[in-house]
């Protein structure tokens, strides 16, 4: 319990959610409370995660582009063009419906029909992936739920692709150096024969910066941050909006949600909105 | 005893070497693809898994058939087997071999294959599979030799040796099971999530491989003095003609609770599988022979003449195997990956290169057979002699 509790002050400093607004000490304390009770859920104090506010995004917008430009020239992420046998992506856009595939949208908004929408790992609090690798090469980070790639332990057998039910992992067909076009050198490389993904950034994090798609953004479109404080921005967003989660029925809680409200309710939306939390109003 | 194996005739010579050239072209090709990537493959983004790791799914179960000889000879005393249990536990060990190559090969970076052990992971079915063939290999290895060893010398087998034979008759219905675990956990794969996969994946198991070891044992029956007996062969059969209609009976409860339930996302498989999807339809006319195999083979295995006649048996046999390859060594793993789950049809064929190397593992297995049969066949002395 205390090592929970401890963990959390740690990682609240740690990972400086500043964008979100630090809550203060006696925020945070209240949060460790209420996240010990729900410590089997999720594994520790904090629990990152990302809220996409689809309401902000419009249709044919740079902004998708520049957030897949921030990550994959961040990560050294190859691209290959046209060659979609070798693709290898962190973060891509699908249109909505596809998306969100196995809802089966139909007569939805227009704002919303074949709208780009954003893809990535969702980091999930039960993942399918973590679960198959049988080199633990892959795994949920206890202290804020990320789930990790070992690029150095991965024999390539691929399954955590084939369990992954978003289509967020990469295999690394052949060596990818070449097709990046200019080498960011703080971020490793891959080789051929391994799977990679987004890590939520967790090299930047631990620096105290915002994932590169956040940081892209201006107008807090992307929100990142703890899902277990009720006072953080993601959690106050959640509270607020109507948001849906990728294929959520198969129990692998992901945990970046898609605000799908009408754009019209963004005046209704006052800047710094102070909600009222219920005891325990964690999240599942 | 190994040495038995590197003597023979002039067309054994020439047999063995048809295939280690053959052996060598595919170790040429996987040198090719170690050094450049799986991108010499047809796999994608899309479709991860193809023709490896399907033959490597059909493989386990020919290896898990032994256990259809062993079984009634070593559990009921069913004397009959007699002559084909060391059949069929070498053609066990060769399958399990090729498994574990078709699993290499499909590696992003088999130089890494020792990480499995370093890091052991209960919690991926891939750590039980590795267990459970491993050991499967071990338990093969070691009854054959022994048994093999001892009726050199005229002796009966050790007592020692009973309870391992047992022990490796519920490892082989566990290795398939495993096997079939692989895939039916998989909430990302509607396709495979489905309990009867390990039970169809027995069924069919106990058809092809039994009706493998019959056309086998007819092989060596023409080309040396070894006969497994009438007997044994019509036991053969009957067990691959009840083992074929489960298969049947499963692939139809799979195909009521698609359909009928009408679940997009299970129905899309087998629409996939059958009649094609957005006109990639490279699968089906693979599946509809499968099919027509299918009943070609019941037809002549249920009929009790055809199936007593050995010229319509051998018919039999090899419509039994190719429809249970097709199905499992084709359909079953690549109908898995379309759509994605996102929805996606992507065109899989495996390439020049794939298919070389598959054909090389298969050749290396059929090398082991012969040399194992070779063995077995001069320590009971019943190999013709020199022309």
């Amino acid at each position: 319990m205390d090592g929970n509790r401890r963990d959390f002050l740690k990682l609240a400093g740690l990972t400086a959610l500043g964008a979100t607004g630090a809550s203060s000490i006696n925020a945070t304390t209240a949060a460790a409370s209420t996240v010990e009770s729900q410590a089997e859920a999720s594994t520790g104090g904090v629990r990152l995660g990302m809220v996409i506010d689809l309401r902000k995004f419009s249709k044919n917008d740079a902004l998708i582009e520049r957030c897949i430009e921030a990550c994959h020239a961040a990560h050294n992420v190859p691209d290959f063009g046209d060659d979609a046998k070798n693709e290898v992506k962190w973060i891509w856009s699908e249109d909505f419906e596809t998306a969100f595939h196995s809802q089966e949208f139909h007569y939805i908004r227009e704002d919303l029909k074949g709208k780009p929408t954003l893809l990535l790992c969702n980091h999930c609090n039960n993942p399918p992936c973590t679960r198959v690798c049988p080199t633990q090469a892959t795994w949920k980070r206890e202290a804020d739920g990320i789930v990790m790639m070992d690029w150095h332990r991965c024999i390539g057998c691929r399954y955590c692709v084939v369990a992954c039910p978003y289509g967020s992992r990469s295999f690394n067909w052949k060596d990818p150096r070449p097709a990046i076009d200019e080498i960011t050198p703080d971020y490793p490389t891959r080789m051929r024969g391994v799977v990679e993904k987004c890590t939520f950034c967790e090299e930047r994090i631990s620096r105290g910066l915002e994932p590169a798609c956040v940081e892209a953004c201006s107008n807090d479109e992307i929100v990142f941050g703890n899902l277990n404080d009720p006072d953080s921005k993601v959690r106050q967003l959640l509270a607020e909006r109507m948001a849906i989660r990728r294929k959520s029925g198969l129990g692998t809680q992901p945990e970046v949600y898609y605000i799908i409200d009408d754009p019209r309710t963004l005046q209704e939306t006052a800047p710094a909105a102070v909600v009222e939390v219920a005891e325990g109003g964690d999240h599942a | 005893m190994l040495e038995k194996a590197l003597t023979g005739n002039r067309t054994y010579w020439t047999w063995m070497f048809f295939l280690l050239a053959i052996i060598g072209a595919g170790a040429a090709c996987w040198f090719w693809q170690f050094r450049t990537g799986l991108t010499v493959t047809g796999l994608s983004r899309d479709v991860v898994w193809g023709l490896y790791i399907a033959q490597f799914t059909f493989l386990v179960g020919v290896a898990a058939s032994a256990v259809m000889v062993v079984l009634p000879y070593y559990l009921h005393n069913y004397k009959a087997f007699g002559k084909m249990t060391i059949l069929g536990e070498f053609l066990a060990i060769a399958a399990v071999i090729m498994c574990m190559l078709f699993i290499f090969v499909d590696m992003g970076r088999p130089d890494r294959i020792f990480n499995v052990f370093l890091h052991p992971t209960p919690h991926s079915m891939m750590f039980w599979d590795t267990v459970a063939l491993g050991g499967y290999l071990v338990l093969n290895i070691l009854i054959s030799r022994v048994s093999l060893s001892c009726e050199r010398r005229g002796e009966p087998p050790p007592k020692w040796i009973k309870p391992i034979i047992i022990l490796s008759i519920p490892w082989a219905v566990s290795i398939h099971t495993v096997t079939a675990f692989l895939y039916a956990g998989l909430a990302a794969r509607p396709f495979w999530m489905t309990a009867i996969l390990a039970p169809r994946f027995l069924a069919s198991a106990f058809a092809a491989g039994p009706a493998l070891l019959i056309l086998l044992a007819l092989i060596v029956r023409r080309l040396t003095t070894f006969d497994p007996g009438k007997e044994a062969i019509q036991k053969l059969a009957e067990i691959v003609t009840y083992a074929m209609l489960l298969n049947v009976f499963f692939v139809a409860m799979e195909l009521f609770t698609a359909l009928y339930s009408d679940i997009p996302e299970h129905v899309l498989h087998f629409q996939f599988l059958f009649m094609g999807l957005e006109g990639n339809n490279t699968l089906a006319p693979w599946m509809w022979l499968s099919v027509v195999l299918a009943v070609v083979a019941l037809v002549i295995l249920v009929n009790p003449s055809t199936r007593r006649s050995e010229t319509t048996l051998v018919v039999g046999c090899i419509a039994v195997f190719g429809s249970l390859w097709i199905d499992k060594g084709l359909g079953m793993v690549i109908a898995g990956f379309i759509p994605s789950p996102l929805g996606k049809v992507t065109q899989y064929s495996p390439t020049a290169p794939e298919l070389t190397i598959s054909l090389a593992i298969y050749a290396i297995g059929i090398l082991i057979v012969t040399g194992l049969y070779k063995i077995a066949l001069e320590v009971r002395g019943q190999m013709k002699t020199e022309p």
